[in-house]
């Protein structure tokens, strides 16, 4: 069943509250709660936090919205805090970073395999196979430091092997900026899309950004340090997709939506049901912030939001392994590089960023260090040398 | 060599010494802005109370996988139906084998250091150098030493692993308490493998993990005995008798370089 934005309104803003007790719950379990219940929480937390970033880059530009982007705003950081509070502390940094990146590839690929404007899913597939290699060298790290097994918080959805290489996915600037859809033209899916994987990316380099300094070893330093500035060229690529004419209101209006679009999906697929209602109070949530945010665009720009929206949005897409699509994309697309706005043959990777590349790695690549010889291995790679060391 | 995080300088900001005045500031302002407080009670307290609601949602870290095999399924199931928790013993086998593991990389971390801070050299004490024996890990240490060591634990988790098996459960499984022991490994990790941290710093890491180590084994082999396991027993007995010398060498080296920089022993590095 699809959700309808205005059909249910939700719960009233002004009886949305929390107490310290309901944001700080008891977290999942790493152990035994099933990945993709850990795929949702990180999902949803890069969601509010975008919607936190949002409404303050909204204020700031504009001061008739202040007040009633500050009452939303004050919810959405509170259910940022619920959400990402669900992770327990038995996930370390780095075991997160696993989670974080099967979260980019689980869900770049579902949302890829949806999206009906060509060139946005050949972007979200180029992103894919970016994220699908920072994989394989935090699992080479998580083993070889630690002597830990990164498929114990994969549980066997996602396949750990090399992507599109980490040393060759820096580019220069302009080769990160793509183009934007038109927001008239547009599928509301596709918009839903490149909102969704900007704060999925936008919340992973603030996180790899704040985490990398809190290791000791100077090899994960530097290899949070390189995966980082790849996030920012990801949050680049996908921001750049969204329409920049779209009026403020139409921006808040569609992070609601895709609040709601994702809660909602969240809510139907979730296998734990103290999480389920969680999602379902989110959901709740949301819908009462699209409809608040609905009267101030009718108010401000005197239209309808019918003309924005359809009555249904499209159905959720559903949380699962996307192996095989991984796996045909990486055997198609692994040579594929950026030039300008274009995804390019390899020949035709630009001089601009094989420069930077170059400028940048001339000490030494962390993300190929880390792997060197790295083969996956059930139960780490000592698992298959012994004592051969 | 003097250990560098030995030298005395200036340059320490963190204690009141350092700032006479600015302290006395400082208990100046709390006496005038919080001059009547009751002496806290710990045990007692905010922190005791909302700990003690959090504890009583009995939410556990998580729960031990069932055997997988036919015929590990068949014996250990059984004997988890009558009584007999052999899970327990998964769960703390599972624990052994997630720290011999990350031992493994401990050492890994540890011989970069000593490599890097002294190669080529020998690390001098009592014995012989020759570090197969137990006795002659009396302080002498070398690379060899060093990898031989580490490459014992990567047998330990190897041997552990294959106990697992042999009851039908999954060795790549982490159980609760394997998961508890990784959260408490983390800050051996981030000692051993700080490019910062002196020989002796690390050294005083591993000599927290050998200790816990070694009461690791003795736990476990009493609890294989108790359910019947004596083969398992038996095995864990000669590890348990390496991690021992493990113990041994960390410690008397430990203390070496301690009293080497304190200029109570001769100096260690030939």
């Amino acid at each position: 069943m699809a959700l309808s934005l205005t059909q249910n309104r939700g719960t009233p803003v002004d009886r949305q509250y929390f107490t310290w007790r309901e944001m700080v719950q008891t977290p999942i379990s790493k152990l035994d709660d099933d990945a993709f219940t850990r795929v949702r929480v990180i999902l949803m937390n890069g969601v509010e936090l975008e919607a936190v970033r949002f409404g303050h880059t909204a204020a700031r530009r504009n001061l008739q919205l202040r007040v009633p982007l500050a009452e939303i705003r004050r919810v959405e950081h509170q259910q940022a805090t619920m959400v990402n509070w669900l992770l327990g502390a038995d996930h370390s940094p780095l075991e997160t970073t696993i989670a974080y990146e099967q979260v980019a590839i689980e869900v770049t690929a579902a949302l890829a395999r949806r999206e009906p404007d060509p060139y946005i899913a050949a972007n979200l597939r180029f992103g894919l196979l970016e994220d699908f290699d920072h994989l394989y060298r935090y699992s080479a790290l998580l083993d070889r430091l630690t002597g830990m097994d990164a498929n114990n918080i994969l549980q066997c959805y996602t396949d750990i092997l090399p992507g599109r290489p980490t040393v060759i996915e820096h580019r220069a600037p302009p080769d990160n900026v793509r183009r934007p859809m038109d927001k008239r033209a547009a599928q509301t899916l596709s918009k839903l899309h490149a909102l969704t994987i900007t704060a999925g990316e936008q919340q992973t380099q603030n996180y790899y950004l704040n985490i990398g300094p809190t290791f000791a070893d100077p090899l994960a330093r530097q290899l949070y340090a390189e995966i980082a500035s790849i996030e920012e060229q990801h949050v680049t690529q996908y921001e750049s997709l969204l329409d920049p004419s779209m009026s403020l209101l139409e921006d808040w209006l569609l992070h609601e939506a895709n609040e709601a679009y994702l809660y909602y999906g969240a809510m139907q697929q979730e296998t734990n049901p103290r999480i389920k209602a969680v999602w379902e109070r989110m959901l709740d949530y949301e819908l009462g912030h699209f409809n608040y945010v609905a009267r101030l665009f009718e108010e401000h720009e005197g239209r309808d939001v019918q003309e924005l929206f359809p009555n249904d949005l499209p159905d959720p897409f559903p949380y699962e392994s996307n192996r095989e699509f991984v796996r045909e994309t990486l055997a198609r697309e692994v040579d594929l590089r950026a030039s300008g706005t274009e995804i390019v043959p390899l020949e035709e990777d630009p001089d601009s960023s094989i420069e930077y590349r170059r400028q940048l790695n001339a000490d030494g690549s962390p993300s190929e260090r880390v792997a060197e010889n790295y083969r996956y291995t059930s139960g780490t790679e000592l698992n298959r040398l012994g004592a051969a060391a | 060599m003097q250990d560098a995080s030995t030298r005395i300088t200036l340059q320490n900001r963190t204690g009141v010494q350092r700032s006479p005045q600015d302290f006395q500031d400082m208990l100046d302002g709390m006496e005038e802005f919080q001059p009547q407080l009751a002496e806290p009670d710990p045990g007692n307290d905010g922190i005791a109370e909302v700990r003690a609601e959090y504890i009583s949602e009995q939410e556990p870290l998580g729960t031990i996988p069932p055997p997988a095999t036919p015929t590990g399924m068949a014996k250990s199931a059984m004997k988890m139906l009558t009584g007999n928790r052999m899970q327990v013993l998964v769960d703390k086998l599972a624990e052994r084998l997630a720290f011999e593991r990350t031992g493994t990389r401990l050492y890994d971390a540890l011989i970069a250091k000593y490599e890097t801070l002294y190669a080529g050299s020998t690390l001098a004490g009592r014995g012989d150098g020759n570090g197969a024996d137990a006795d002659d890990y009396d302080g002498y240490v070398s690379r060899e030493t060093l990898v031989e060591v580490r490459n014992q634990e990567a047998e330990h988790f190897m041997l552990v692993a294959d106990a697992i098996r042999r009851l039908g459960a999954d060795p790549t499984a982490e159980t609760p308490c394997a998961d508890s022991v990784g959260v408490q490994s983390i800050g051996l990790v981030q000692t051993v493998s700080d490019p910062r941290t002196s020989l002796a710093q690390s050294l005083n890491a591993m000599l927290t993990a050998e200790l816990a180590d070694n009461a690791g084994w003795e736990l476990l082999i009493q609890l294989a005995e108790s359910l019947g396991q004596d083969e398992m027993a038996d095995q864990f007995r000669d590890a348990l008798a390496t991690e021992a010398r493990h113990l041994q060498m960390i410690r008397s080296w430990l203390t070496l370089l301690v009293m080497a920089e304190s200029g109570n022993a001769p100096a260690i590095v030939r």
